[in-house]
């Protein structure tokens, strides 16, 4: 399939299938620039404003304590690349604290078996929705928002309260730290896990032909069907890997908190859809990087950064924040798209 | 015969059926529901109760089914009553003053401006996700989900986090308040159906809207204001949003800003659905949406009067969904035609 890609349009074998190069390259970079650049300029400004703020770990501990939203954001990015929307993310990665901890706790089973049993869960929670996307046209938005009610449901039907992990295995994984450079900075376990998780979803999304379907199908679904591509099969795969993001995340989660409960991640979703966006992804689908995602989770968690350390400002300025952040990306894509058209209409 | 298929055909049928069918599993289960009381001059019972606490969602479903009918989603709504719950109870604070033995409430602004306030923000927050939508072309659920994000932030930094409380009796009667011996919310919601209602079908503004949500591009070159009435529906939205919000913090006497219509947008597009709107846009029907808020809200009623745990609602919510968008797709009717190995006796015309 990928020969028949590759060869015969003459397209390069990286790259997700640029209709017109130019056009690509203002739609793509500059929002992937702007979202580098911001980033930047927060973290010089962060390093002259307070004192303490320029320090290795300070900026490792973005990686650390926003794992779980890298992880489910690189999900996410696939979902939107393809033209949907998963809006179940937050609530699965529930799901899975709380079957985590049931499991473990009440149940006495081993980690071994619990976290792959409930990485399957979750990615059969994503297959399904995909299937009922996919086979009966219906729209992404109201199959994951019940999606999400479901499994949000299922954590309470298990239990309303808060259930704390004491098993070694993640009391262990919690505190395991990779120490870099002596002991000024360390990363943990699920830090690790988030990097691994985007090396190879941005390896997956250059240089596979799933990845190339996806964007194929976030261009426009009807070429794609048209071209002989496996839609209907990649769109499936999409919100599976996108509930299998979301329930490894469940687990790096577990590490992070140590507990269970229904109330985790409460409104992720909108967190995971807001890094894809600033990280220069476009909504409509087909056109976004991976790497941007990491960069928007980034910016997300600097944000949080420079309000702590400003102390003055309440938390509740994060999301005003992000809000106007989300606000100045989308109307830069708007701009970015008409620039396109202009190109392609040459 | 032909009788009974013209009435199963009508759009407003299977929503109407649902609601009476939980009704009526209600009153199987808790027969004290159905029992109406006339005491102190007012009506109350568990329907009254339904209704009186259906009304916000009725309002904010209204205003969602012209969003979606001209292919949009307004997914800021929730975020949109907490910020008018929290301007109207910031500016009302009220206090009870004792004046020469006689008590009387005090309140910090006059009533009228406060509401007016707190709507004309409401109507703010609408026009901006219309502009966004309309003007500057941004896909509905990216262009509200930025006032869904920082509008939540908005009305924290305006309540400081916290639930304020108000003391202002006179504010009271718009959510707990009875007229002729209904709800008053009852009456408000009532209203705002019946004067849409009117606007619609007797004006061309209904075909309009239909018209967008066909094709919005057809629907500009045959000469509708497509732009226009896009932002006016946003703007309508956010009132409706605004006045769910009065309704929501009189009733409680208070505004949260963390938890005031804290999902509510995802029971508004649930309540659009369930009353056969289309959720990819064109066909609308604003009784259907009234109908599929009382759902909603009766749904929630009996799970908590035959004795479930409340933590089953979202379950069965989701069920209601899943139920309900199949049912609507023309593949899943095909595939469950095929499935059950029913010839085609009957097209049904949908």
């Amino acid at each position: 399939m990928s020969a028949r890609l590759d060869t015969p349009l003459g397209l390069p074998a990286a790259g997700p299938l640029p209709a017109q190069r130019g056009a690509w390259l203002s739609a793509v970079q500059l929002p992937l620039a702007a979202t580098v650049s911001l980033f930047t300029a927060m973290a010089v400004f962060g390093s002259l404003a307070y004192d303490g703020f320029f320090s290795a770990q300070v900026f490792l501990n973005l990686l650390i304590d926003n794992a779980f939203l890298c992880i489910v954001a690189t999900g996410m990015t696939f979902v939107i690349l393809a033209g949907g929307i998963d809006l179940s993310v937050g609530a699965v990665l529930a799901l899975s604290t709380m079957v985590s901890a049931v499991l473990v706790e009440q149940r006495g089973w081993s980690p071994a078996l619990v976290i792959p049993l409930v990485l399957a869960m979750g990615a059969g929670f994503g297959a399904v929705m995909g299937w009922l996307i996919q086979r009966f046209r219906l729209q992404p938005f109201i199959v994951t928002l019940a999606g999400m009610f479901l499994a949000r449901g299922l954590c309470y039907l298990l239990s309303i309260d808060s259930i704390s992990i004491t098993h070694d295995v993640y009391a262990g994984v919690a505190q395991w730290r990779l120490p870099l450079w002596g002991d000024e900075a360390a990363l943990s376990a699920g830090a690790l896990i988030a990097l691994a998780v985007l090396l190879v979803a941005w390896g997956a999304a250059r240089w596979t032909e799933f990845g190339r379907t996806v964007y194929a199908i976030g261009g426009s679904e009807a070429s794609a069907v048209l071209m002989g591509l496996p839609v209907a099969r990649t769109v499936v795969r999409v919100y599976l890997l996108s509930g299998l993001c979301s329930a490894l995340a469940g687990v790096v989660f577990t590490f992070y908190m140590q507990s269970g409960y229904g109330l985790h991640a409460m409104g992720l979703e909108l967190d995971a859809i807001a890094a894809v966006v600033i990280g220069g992804t476009l909504l409509s689908g087909g056109v976004g990087h991976v790497a941007g995602t990491l960069f928007g989770v980034l910016i997300l968690g600097i944000i949080q950064t420079l309000i702590m350390f400003d102390g003055s400002l309440s938390s509740w300025w994060t999301r005003i924040v992000i809000g106007a952040l989300l606000l100045v990306f989308c109307l830069l894509q708007r701009v970015c798209e008409a620039a396109g058209r202009k190109g392609q209409g040459r | 015969m032909t009788t009974l298929r013209r009435w199963l055909d009508h759009p407003l049928c299977w929503p109407a059926l649902t609601l009476l069918l939980l009704l009526a599993l209600n009153a199987a289960f808790n027969p004290a529901l159905l029992k109406l009381q006339w005491r102190d001059g007012h009506l109350y019972g568990g329907l009254v109760d339904i209704l009186n606490r259906a009304a916000p969602l009725v309002l904010v479903a209204l205003g969602m089914t012209l969003v979606i009918a001209t292919r949009g989603i307004d997914i800021s709504v929730g975020a949109v009553v907490a910020i008018s719950a929290a301007i109207a109870a910031l500016m009302i604070g009220g206090q009870l003053v004792v004046e020469d033995g006689v008590p009387r409430h005090v309140s910090r602004f006059p009533m009228p401006l406060a509401l007016a306030a707190a709507l004309g923000v409401a109507l703010l927050c609408g026009l901006w996700n219309g502009l966004l939508v309309a003007r500057i072309g941004m896909q509905p659920i990216i262009a509200t989900l930025i006032l869904m994000v920082a509008g939540r932030g908005v009305a924290q930094l305006l309540t400081n986090g916290q639930i304020v409380t108000v003391y202002y009796a006179p504010y009271f009667f718009i959510g707990n308040g009875f007229l002729l011996g209904l709800p008053f919310a009852l009456f408000i919601a009532a209203a705002v159906w019946l004067a849409l209602h009117l606007l619609l079908s007797r004006t061309a503004l209904g075909l309009f809207v239909q018209a967008i949500g066909i094709n919005p591009a057809a629907a500009r070159v045959a000469g509708v204001r497509a732009g226009l009435i896009t932002v006016c529906v946003y703007a309508f939205c956010g009132l409706m949003a605004g006045l769910a919000g009065l309704l929501v913090s009189s009733n409680v006497k208070s505004a949260d800003g963390n938890n005031a219509g804290l999902l509510m947008e995802l029971d508004a597009i649930l309540a659009v659905a369930l009353g056969g709107t289309l959720l990819s846009g064109g066909r609308f029907t604003l009784a259907g949406s009234v109908l599929g808020a009382l759902i909603i809200q009766t749904l929630t009623s009996t799970i908590y009067s035959i004795g479930v745990p409340p933590e089953v609602n979202l379950v069965v919510k989701a069920a209601v969904v899943f139920v309900v968008m199949l049912l609507q797709s023309a593949d899943f009717r095909r595939w469950l035609r095929t499935a059950v190995m029913r010839p085609p006796l009957q097209e049904v015309a949908r």
